[in-house]
Order: structure tokens, then sequence, then C-alpha cells
């Protein structure tokens, strides 16, 4: 999952954030077990400062690292919003991916669904190619796909999934603001 | 002129009692063309198909096969243009169990006021192309839920119908048999430039198909396309 562009997603919501604090709602939505050290929180908002995806305000007086706000700049937000729209390449174990991006999409307020529906168009289409290459190629070939078909029905499963709990996910997030 | 689009189901609606199994369903189906109708159980799916294929006439809303208006034909006429331009295959076989496999391929044409020696002569080729012919004298109780499914594959297509109508063909069949059902339901409206229409909540099974449309909630959602990051 990329870590940059989920703490702009982050940045997204509106008001400038700390540090801590992104780490903060970082590691209670998408860490999975695996928080997100304070170290890369703080340069990555410094790679993204230098790339001019965000700005950071006057330090503040108190003690830590660093205890300055971030604010995503116009040029983040353009970044954010085009990877949201995009589907990912459909390849075995992309959840944590899709999850990050359904999760944002629904903090931000943006069209979840829609995006759900697209990757599954985006699996499917990868499926027929699969499919295709089964019926028609050798037999080794056929159980390479069969290998990359059964993944990709998994990934499917968890869209559909998704899809038909969306309205609940929606409520938890909207409740861990 | 002979235009691309075979069926078009305009915004129809159907309801069972208090139930809305369809709430404004388009879709269109090109000639050729094989379409896979998913979602999840109680969307729509198999009501839509039903509509389509002239089985349920919609509430509202209009289905149209080929210039024709089905949805205002009588049941009669109905009847005809199942019998005539429609091949069906459903989840289960349903042969006749006490005919055989052969005599249920057969059926159609004979239904269809064929004389019987040219009815068995064209039924008895269709045992053969879907790997059968040793089953011809076996009936129902007597073939595998793969082979009974190969019959009715057989039985949909012996009379050379412009669409196919398949509603979870292979839903109760383990998945290599799945497979080889699919293979053969593929190949054969292929090379017969069969329109298929199948419906199916497997996309292992959607994917053999050309495109895909989602029902939810009794609508057709037209599955959009997008860029890939």
């Amino acid at each position: 999952m990329s870590v940059p562009l989920t703490l702009l997603g982050l940045l997204a919501r509106g008001e400038p954030t700390h540090g801590y604090d992104l780490k903060r709602d970082y590691d209670s939505h998408f860490a999975n077990g695996k928080p997100l050290p304070y170290g890369q929180v703080y340069s990555t908002l410094g790679r993204l400062a230098r790339d001019g995806k965000v700005v950071g305000g006057e330090a503040e007086p108190g003690d830590g690292p660093d205890r300055k706000r971030y604010a995503i700049t116009d040029a983040g937000r353009v970044e954010v919003m085009s990877w949201l729209s995009q589907t990912v390449e459909p390849e075995p174990h992309l959840q944590t991916v899709l999850f990050a991006k359904v999760v944002l999409a629904l903090m931000l307020g943006e069209d979840a669904a829609g995006y759900l529906d697209a990757q599954r168009a985006a699996h499917l289409q990868r499926m027929r190619q699969l499919t295709e290459l089964k019926r028609t190629g050798p037999m080794v070939d056929a159980l390479l796909a069969d290998y990359g078909l059964f993944h990709l029905e998994a990934d499917l499963r968890w869209i559909e999934l998704t899809s038909a709990r969306l309205s609940a996910l929606a409520q938890a997030v909207a409740e861990d603001k | 002129m002979t235009t691309k689009l075979l069926l078009d189901a305009r915004d129809v609606h159907r309801s069972f009692g208090a139930t809305q199994a369809l709430r404004g369903a388009s879709v269109t189906v090109e000639r050729g063309e094989l379409l896979a109708i998913m979602g999840p159980s109680g969307s729509g799916k198999s009501t839509l198909l039903h509509c389509l294929a002239g089985i349920y006439k919609p509430d509202q809303g209009e289905v149209w096969f080929d210039g024709t208006r089905v949805d205002t034909l009588g049941e009669a006429k109905r009847t005809e243009l199942r019998r005539d331009a429609f091949g069906f295959v459903f989840q289960f076989g349903q042969l006749v169990p006490e005919l055989t496999a052969l005599d249920n391929v057969a059926l159609p044409l004979l239904l269809a006021k064929m004389p019987r020696r040219r009815a068995y002569a064209q039924a008895a080729p269709w045992l053969e192309r879907l790997g059968l012919s040793e089953h011809g004298t076996h009936r129902s109780g007597e073939l595998s839920g793969g082979q009974a499914q190969r019959v009715a594959l057989a039985r949909a297509l012996v009379h050379k119908p412009r669409v196919l109508f398949a509603d979870e063909p292979t839903g109760a069949l383990d998945t290599l048999t799945g497979e080889n059902v699919m293979n053969l339901l593929v190949t054969a409206a292929r090379e017969e430039g069969t329109t298929v229409v199948l419906v199916t909540h497997d996309a292992r099974v959607a994917a053999y198909a050309d495109r895909e449309i989602v029902v939810r909630d009794g609508r057709a959602l037209t599955t959009p396309s997008s860029a890939v990051a």
C-alpha cells in the first residue's frame, strides 16, 4: 500500500494536521497490525512538502520531534483524487490497496460504490483474458491461468461483500472520525 | 437495414406480490454477443432473463426482440417465439425423465412438427458434438449431473435458436464439470452464431462472456470502464 498517498488522503479531509495525529489515524484504519513508525511519517511528510503536495506550518512550541501542522496543497489533492479514481491492475493479493481506497473514498465523501464497480469490471476483464487463454492454450497455460483466476475470484468476492456492506462501513468510518 | 441490436429491455418493472423484483432495469444485447447478467441472490437477475425471454410479462416497460415488441404479444405468440427463436438451459437440466437422452434432444424439433425421422437425424449429431454419443439411450436417472446438463444444452441448441438463455447453467456442477459445460456452451454458440444471455453469480462463469452487467436492487448497472493505475 502507498503510505504517501494514504497520508495525503487523510490530509484531504480538510483540516491541517500534526504528524502525530496522522500517524494515529493511519494506524487506526490502515496499519493492519503494523503501526507506521514516527520516522517514516515525518520523512514521508518531508518528501511530500519538497514535492509541493503538502505545506508545513510554523513549528508550534512544545516537546516532540515535529510540532508543525501539515495541510494538503491543490497539487496534492489532485494527486490523491486521481489515485482514488483509478482502478488497480488486477493481480492477486491486492486487498490492502483496495481496502485503503474504499475507506479513504468514504472518508472524503467520494463515490466508493462507483470505485468498487469499476474495480469489478477491471477484474472481470482480466478474468476474461485468462479464461480465453485457458480455452485456447496448452494445458500448462491453463493451469497457470487457473491460479490467477482463483485469486482474482477471491478479490471479486471481497469486492461484492464490501459493496453489500458499504452503508455499514461508511457509518463505522464516520464514527471513527 | 440490419442493426446490431437483437434484444432490448427498456425500463422494465416486475413485481411478485409486494416484492419488487425489477425497478426500471434496462439492457441491450447485440447479435452474436455473449452477455453475462451478474448480481447477488434476490437482485432480480433471473427475473430480468425471464422478461427478456418472454416468459414473464413486465408490469411496466418494454421488451424488444429483433424489432418485435415482445411484452405486448399474446401468450400464444410468446410461446411460439420461445419455441422457435429461443433455447433455454437452467440450473438443473430439467430433462423429461421418461425419455432417453436422444428423445430429449429431439423434443423441440418434434414439438415444432418436424417429421420424426428428420428430427432424430438432426438430434443425434448434437449428442456426438457434446461427447454423449454413448449415452443416447440413457434416461436422465442414468446420467451424471454434467452429462444431463450437456443433454440439456444439446436440446437448447438443436433447433438453432437465435438466442440461448442460460440461468445458472453450472450452478449444480463441480468446478471441472462446470468448466467443461461452459466450454461446450461457448464453443457451440460461437460456431452457430447464437446470441447468449447467461445469468450467473459466479465470476468464473461470467468470465466466459464478452461483457457483463450487474443487477442490483432490481436495476441493471452497466459496468464502467476505467483507467487502471
